[in-house]
């Protein structure tokens, strides 16, 4: 396929008088992972909310596989929305089903697989996030690192082409940090979606990215490959990722 | 000129949400007659709207009746007519205590309930989920609780207006002295169908009137646990303030 999957053009988003995106450019490729780092607060969540289709932006041009998205309603969003996976931060799980219910559920709402087929599909998925044995539990009774991985088979189940991942591995220890970020890759790896990642892991994230793109003050400042982001010159990434409180940024 | 502004500006935030309100729940009716109906969430909801609060009527019910028996029987010794106590006591509950009680009751109990989870739900972003997976949140969380409270709601008065009648009774017949065939021989002469139609038809509208107050209270909840808790005493508030309002008008335009 030629051109980007995902492309922002000039994207602005603002909430009561509050300039949130100011202009984000951004193409992603099919099959990459791109990492978006920045800032908390800095517009990463309300940017997948856009691709998602969860808000609509102000100006500017979202367009998937060719589609102008910002436009579409109805049956046609739909369409759109099932061709995305998501991992919400706090890993959105409806606490009042089970583990293995959870990632069954897309699968029961959605097809009309047999029983014995959905068991089947969602006991592989839980076995790919190591959970095979956690089905019977609620949410709640499983820890953060599980929770994230159990969202993670939810939105694998429908095989989505785009994985949205919304800082998957925040809140959680660095062994999980990196077992999440390996579980990532090796699945990327097996089933070949697109993802794309919002996140703070610095480095972690420059083991797991193939393009970084840095949003600062609602616009894209810079984007490349790990090894370019991380030799940046510019004083906004430089700052960020040693994590100076001194600099350009200033901490509020 | 300040008063004025202020008072413009607290129009127009009421206005818009009024107007948000009404489009949630012209919404909800629109997906209502959208099939697939979800039958198992229809189900547990009135589990939970209705099964769970059969203690909370039955007691309110049963005390309400009571009080009503006693209350009216003082009153009606004072023109020497406490023959009349058994319709007395069934009018009022039927047309009037019967649906409102239980409605104030049911707010309380599962209303508050209803808000808060919903509330829930959306700040932990499983209503986006939903929506992400391309699922309707008005079909899956709102429909069947309208629907579950369509239902529910007849039932629990019904319920009410019964234990009620039986209250009465007690305290009337056994305590008091009144013969048991006064007690119902006269409410049997006095009730008629139309009562009884007028208090489901409240029921009905009440039971509409809550569970579209906190499911919109609900669904758009402000952030954090302070925005779930300020949701769910604004969704009692409301509704109870709108349950007695609305008694009010459909009260003076069935009589």
């Amino acid at each position: 396929m030629s051109g980007p999957m995902v492309e922002m053009r000039n994207v602005h988003k603002s909430f009561g008088g509050q300039q949130v995106l100011r202009g984000v450019d951004l193409q992603v490729t099919q099959g990459e992972i791109l990492v978006i780092i920045g800032r908390s607060g800095g517009g990463k969540s309300v940017l997948l909310r856009h691709l998602m289709g969860l808000l609509k932006p102000d100006q500017g041009q979202i367009v998937i596989n060719g589609q102008e998205i910002s436009r579409l309603r109805g049956r046609e969003l739909d369409q759109l929305r099932e061709r995305f996976g998501v991992v919400f931060q706090g890993g959105a799980l409806f606490d009042s089903l089970t583990v293995f219910e959870n990632v069954a559920f897309p699968l029961r709402e959605k097809t009309r697989l047999p029983e014995e087929a959905i068991r089947e599909k969602a006991l592989t998925l839980l076995k790919q996030v190591g959970l095979a044995d956690m089905g019977h539990k609620y949410p709640a009774e499983v820890s953060g690192g599980m929770r994230k991985r159990v969202a993670l088979a939810r939105a694998l189940t429908m095989e989505p082409e785009i994985v949205l991942f919304d800082e998957p591995t925040t809140g959680l220890d660095p062994i999980m940090v990196n077992a999440i970020h390996r579980l990532i890759l090796d699945l990327h790896r097996r089933v070949g979606f697109t993802a794309i990642l919002v996140s703070h892991e610095i480095p972690e994230i420059f083991g797991i990215a193939d393009r970084v793109a840095m949003l600062h003050r609602g616009a894209v400042v810079e984007a490349g490959t790990p090894e370019a982001i991380q030799a940046s010159a510019n004083p906004v990434v430089r700052q960020f990722i040693t994590g100076d409180p001194e600099g350009p940024i200033q901490p509020d | 000129m300040r008063i004025l502004w202020l008072l413009g500006g607290w129009a127009l935030t009421s206005l818009r949400g009024g107007g948000r309100m009404i489009i949630f729940l012209g919404t909800a009716l629109f997906w209502i007659f959208l099939p697939p109906l979800k039958w198992r969430r229809m189900i547990a909801r009135i589990h939970f709207i209705g099964a769970k609060s059969l203690v909370v009527i039955l007691l309110t019910g049963a005390f309400t009746g009571m009080v009503l028996g006693l209350q009216v029987f003082y009153t009606l010794t004072k023109f020497g007519s406490e023959a009349f106590l058994g319709p007395a006591v069934a009018l009022t509950l039927i047309r009037e205590l019967g649906p409102v009680l239980c409605a104030l009751m049911v707010t309380g109990r599962a209303g508050s309930a209803l808000t808060a989870e919903i509330g829930i739900m959306r700040i932990t972003e499983q209503i986006d989920a939903l929506t992400a997976m391309a699922l309707n949140p008005m079909r899956y969380l709102i429909v069947p609780t309208i629907l579950a409270g369509l239902i529910a709601f007849p039932l629990l008065t019904a319920i009410f207006d019964l234990v009620g009648i039986y209250g009465g009774y007690l305290v009337g017949v056994k305590l008091l002295g009144i013969g048991e065939g006064t007690y119902f021989g006269e409410m049997e002469t006095y009730v008629d169908l139309w009562d009884i139609t007028q208090g489901i038809l409240k029921s009905l509208s009440f039971g509409l009137l809550v569970t579209w107050v906190c499911c919109y209270k609900g669904f758009y909840a402000g952030y954090g646990a302070e925005g779930v808790s300020r949701a769910t005493t604004e969704a009692v508030v409301l509704s109870s303030v709108l349950i007695l309002v609305w008694d009010y008008f459909v009260g003076s335009v069935l009589l």
